[in-house]
């Protein structure tokens, strides 16, 4: 394997064995760059785990894997993706130690294709005055972390990576050990049960905009 | 090289997310590009997506707490000391 392509895996996170000690340029690097995404794996964290102290535990816990691994990146504008994956696999192995009940959670092939979009668009509307403005304006930090935290964890671990912290597709087939393919079809199913999630609880707030409305020509 | 064609509003919307993703290239790419800027519901659809999904990026960063952020520099500290090669030796 090249030398560039030493990045930790599920496998090599957390060994306690380094080839090279990091010099004292590589901790400044380190904690510079640490605190600088520091804010975005509290985040992501607190996404991941649904628990403040869960999550602080996790970035701790990610934080000292990366540090006994961060030899093993040799190019440091890969920085945000590797912290990333050190994080994901973090979480992952916790929730493999704590519950023996499968990560992986079915979903029924016909929630697969909700669109938000379509429940509320109402095309003989004008642009600048639509129901799906409207939805998205009225619509609250909370609203969303309740929607991602109800979606079934192999799901909520991929639009957290994509959706909430922008990695790409291959950072995230990285970070999950999983073809793209996965990635592309495990994120189009988690987005449909994000917007059925974000559907229900407008429907139930009684914040929906109504559909089809008569009154309107 | 890449032909652009004409594509209809079912193959614009099966990749739709891929390009808002930014992971569409060539002539898919250029393809879904040409079909949000002719067709009104199309391009309603992605500019909703497109925004839903900059609402969830704004949850990326949360609030550190204080205390947790001396935590995590007295962690690197630790680190540090106990690094036995140092870049000046």
């Amino acid at each position: 394997m090249p030398v560039e392509m030493l990045e930790p895996t599920a496998s090599t996170i957390g060994a306690p064995a380094v080839s090279r000690t990091p010099t004292e340029d590589t901790a400044q690097w380190f904690e510079r760059s640490i605190l600088g995404v520091l804010p975005d794996l509290v985040g992501a964290a607190r996404r991941l785990t649904k628990h403040a102290t869960d999550a602080e535990d996790l970035v701790a816990d990610a934080i000292s894997k990366a540090w006994f691994a961060v030899d093993t990146l040799k190019d440091r504008e890969r920085f945000r993706g590797w912290i990333f994956r050190i994080l994901t696999n973090a979480f992952l192995a916790q929730r493999r130690a704590r519950t023996s009940q499968p990560v992986e959670e079915p979903l029924p092939d016909e929630q697969a294709g909700f669109s938000l979009f379509e429940q509320l668009h109402q095309p003989f509307l004008l642009w600048w005055s639509t129901p799906e403005k409207e939805f998205l304006d009225k619509l609250l930090r909370e609203d969303l972390i309740r929607a991602i935290e109800s979606l079934p964890e192999s799901f909520r671990v991929v639009v957290i990576l994509a959706d909430v912290q922008g990695l790409t597709y291959q950072e995230i087939a990285d970070a999950l050990d999983a073809p793209i393919g996965t990635v592309r079809s495990r994120l189009a199913r988690g987005r449909s049960l994000l917007q059925k999630a974000l559907w229900e609880h407008a429907r139930d707030a009684g914040v929906r905009t109504q559909r089809k409305n008569p009154d309107v020509t | 090289m890449t032909i652009a064609q004409t594509i209809q509003c079912e193959e614009a919307l099966r990749l739709l997310a891929v390009y808002l993703d930014g992971e569409l290239h060539g002539a898919d790419h250029t393809n879904v590009e040409n079909h949000l800027k002719t067709c009104r519901s199309c391009f309603s659809r992605g500019e909703f997506e497109r925004r839903l999904k900059a609402e969830l990026g704004e949850l990326s960063h949360d609030v550190v707490r204080p205390g947790f952020e001396q935590h995590i520099r007295q962690l690197i500290t630790q680190f540090t000391a106990s690094s036995p090669k140092r870049s000046d030796e």
